[in-house]
């Protein structure tokens, strides 16, 4: 890949970021720290891995992203828009009554949604059903799971990684969001996840740890992930929450229903270089 | 008389020989729910998803995004209560095409006692949008009912029992889907019965036939979407009404119709239900015995339902 490849990732992600906190402002609430900890991931997803736009959203051949950490809907439609499935315009109706964006993310109202997600644990199982189903099918898309870190206290996340590897669902990869946190603090003080590596491994899966701020591991783990036979794929990707805007980075309280107000505000539009709420 | 687990997997298999547009999944209980003919018959067609409901049920939802049309099986209890946040969020909201086929309702399951007792299904299910409900009375009424589901698109909730029920309905019989169905006509009262306790219902007018109580008998399969105009034609036409349903009786079938009845032509309802306890180990008989669910407590109900007409 050329360097300018990644530069026009960098912009991408840099547009995502700005929309997000665009969206947050307007709605008042929302979730900025694991819809900013997330954009590169989904940069990447939307902007070179998947099979998937405006040309092909109903197209049974097509690739598929779920967003199974649905609170961080912000980041997923800031691509959606970026990609043209709707218009900016929206941003403004987030969290309002008689919008179509969503507190948490409905395939019924958004275009280019694929699923309700948002009660953690049921998009990953969700998204497994789509790859077994391509498998049934004969198809050759490939389905993708974003999953947070805090998520992974759900027990259905083990049954699916019980599931997914039992079935040898290798047109499957799901991401962890690793950003450290959940709701109310850091996992480490909530419920202890690691060895989060050896776990899914011990599950079946075929495990890929990166960076998830970096593009260059990105590519190389969705490369990685392609090669595999035989076994789903899981990236545990490295992330800082409410990363891009310094005072929201690992601090518990962006995780959600907060948005920047006064001097917060200003801080993180100049951050994110946004001059004016559109 | 054929149990209903036997007809419900005879069914599948059938109607995979006609229709490859479906599949069967199961939380390694093939052997209660009946889909082990199925899982024999075709294998490639059966999806095996272990003790999982919650992974089953959002995975099915995935499937049918897919275009296959799932057939999600468990017991009642589970469906009903481990996966329901599975089938409200994964499977009703997004509108997914999933048959959720739950068997081993109520007191009906017997020896294996409370925690494997589903009284609280319907109360649950039906208060899900865009979720229907529906529980065959026998297994004629339970093959009828199957290829009407697969071409009907939209979640829904069917409920099969696991004793041997004796037939109610003859091979010939119709069916009008979501309609309540007029199994005897009468005048002075109406009960209107689900499930297992349809055959008891016909028993119990037998008895107050003798007595000069006429009673005409809705089996009343669909819960939801409920046949609101045959509950009022009953409530203006005989006055009195009996609900009967091995069920929990707050939110059951008995509630449906007092919400009904209260909306659209007040008249005396009685409830033959389980009167909000759990339930304990025993013969599906002994417990209807116990639990106030025979012939003879219709019939006592009847008889106060008639008392108490407007």
């Amino acid at each position: 890949m050329s360097v300018s490849k990644y530069d026009e990732l960098e912009k991408f992600a840099a547009e995502l970021r700005k929309s997000i906190i665009i969206m947050n402002c307007h709605a008042g609430s929302g979730h900025p720290g694991g819809s900013l900890s997330c954009v590169e991931i989904i940069s990447w997803l939307y902007c070179n891995e998947m099979n998937y736009s405006t040309e092909n959203m109903n197209d049974p051949e097509r690739d598929r992203f779920i967003l199974s950490k649905g609170h961080s809907c912000l980041s997923l439609y800031a691509a959606l828009a970026e990609k043209g499935f709707f218009s900016k315009e929206a941003f403004k109706t987030l969290r309002h009554a008689g919008g179509i964006l969503q507190g948490h993310p409905d395939r019924l109202k958004t275009p280019g949604v694929e699923f309700n997600s948002g009660s953690l644990g049921q998009g990953f199982s969700f998204a497994l059903g789509c790859a077994l189903g391509a498998k049934r099918a004969g198809r050759k898309n490939r389905t993708y799971a974003l999953l947070g870190d805090g998520e992974l206290n759900e027990g259905q996340i083990w049954e699916g990684c019980m599931f997914g590897a039992h079935q040898k669902l290798d047109n499957m990869v799901a991401i962890v969001d690793y950003n450290k946190f959940q709701s109310d603090d850091l996992n480490t003080n909530i419920t202890a996840i690691e060895p989060m590596n050896d776990k899914f491994k011990a599950f079946g899966w075929h495990v890929i740890e990166i960076d998830g701020h970096n593009f260059r591991e990105i590519e190389n783990a969705f490369t990685r992930a392609r090669a595999m036979t035989g076994k789903p794929t899981m990236i545990i990707a490295h992330t800082i929450k409410g990363k891009g805007i310094s005072y929201m980075e690992n601090v518990p309280k962006w995780h959600g229903s907060l948005c920047p107000t006064g001097k917060e505000r200003e801080c993180a539009m100049r951050e994110c270089g946004c001059e004016e709420l559109i | 008389m054929e149990n209903m687990r036997d007809a419900f997997g005879k069914v599948l298999t059938e109607l995979a020989a006609e229709r490859d547009d479906f599949v069967v999944l199961d939380a390694d209980v093939a052997g209660g729910t009946g889909t082990y003919h199925f899982r024999e018959a075709y294998p490639d067609r059966f999806i095996q998803c272990g003790i999982a409901e919650q992974n089953m049920f959002s995975m099915a939802a995935g499937l049918a995004e897919s275009g296959i049309i799932p057939i999600v099986t468990c017991y009642a209890v589970f469906a009903s209560m481990r996966a329901i946040e599975q089938a409200r969020n994964s499977i009703a909201y997004p509108e997914f095409n999933v048959k959720i086929a739950a068997s081993h309702l109520g007191l009906d399951v017997g020896p294996d006692g409370a925690t494997h007792q589903a009284l609280e299904d319907i109360a649950i299910y039906r208060s899900i949008p865009k979720m229907s409900v529906v529980s065959p009375a026998d297994p004629i009424e339970l093959k009828a009912v199957m290829p009407y589901l697969l071409d009907n698109t939209g979640p829904l909730y069917l409920r099969t029992g696991r004793s041997p029920l004796p037939n109610v309905f003859d091979e010939n019989t119709i069916f009008e889907h979501g309609k309540a169905q007029v199994l005897r006509e009468g005048t002075d009262a109406t009960i209107m019965a689900v499930g297992v306790m349809v055959h008891r219902a016909l028993i119990a007018a037998d008895v107050l036939a003798k007595e000069g109580i006429s009673c005409r008998i809705l089996n009343m399969s669909w819960l939801k979407p409920m046949d609101e105009a045959a509950v009022i034609k009953a409530a203006k036409e005989t006055g009195a009404i009996v609900t009967c349903e091995d069920h929990n009786k707050y939110g059951g079938l008995g509630g449906a119709v007092m919400e009904i009845v209260c909306e659209g032509c007040p008249a005396p309802v009685e409830r033959v239900a389980v009167n909000d306890i759990f339930g304990a180990s025993g013969e599906p008989e002994d417990l209807a015995k116990e639990y106030g669910l025979m012939p003879d407590d219709i019939v006592k109900a009847v008889r106060k339902a008639v008392s108490r007409k407007l």
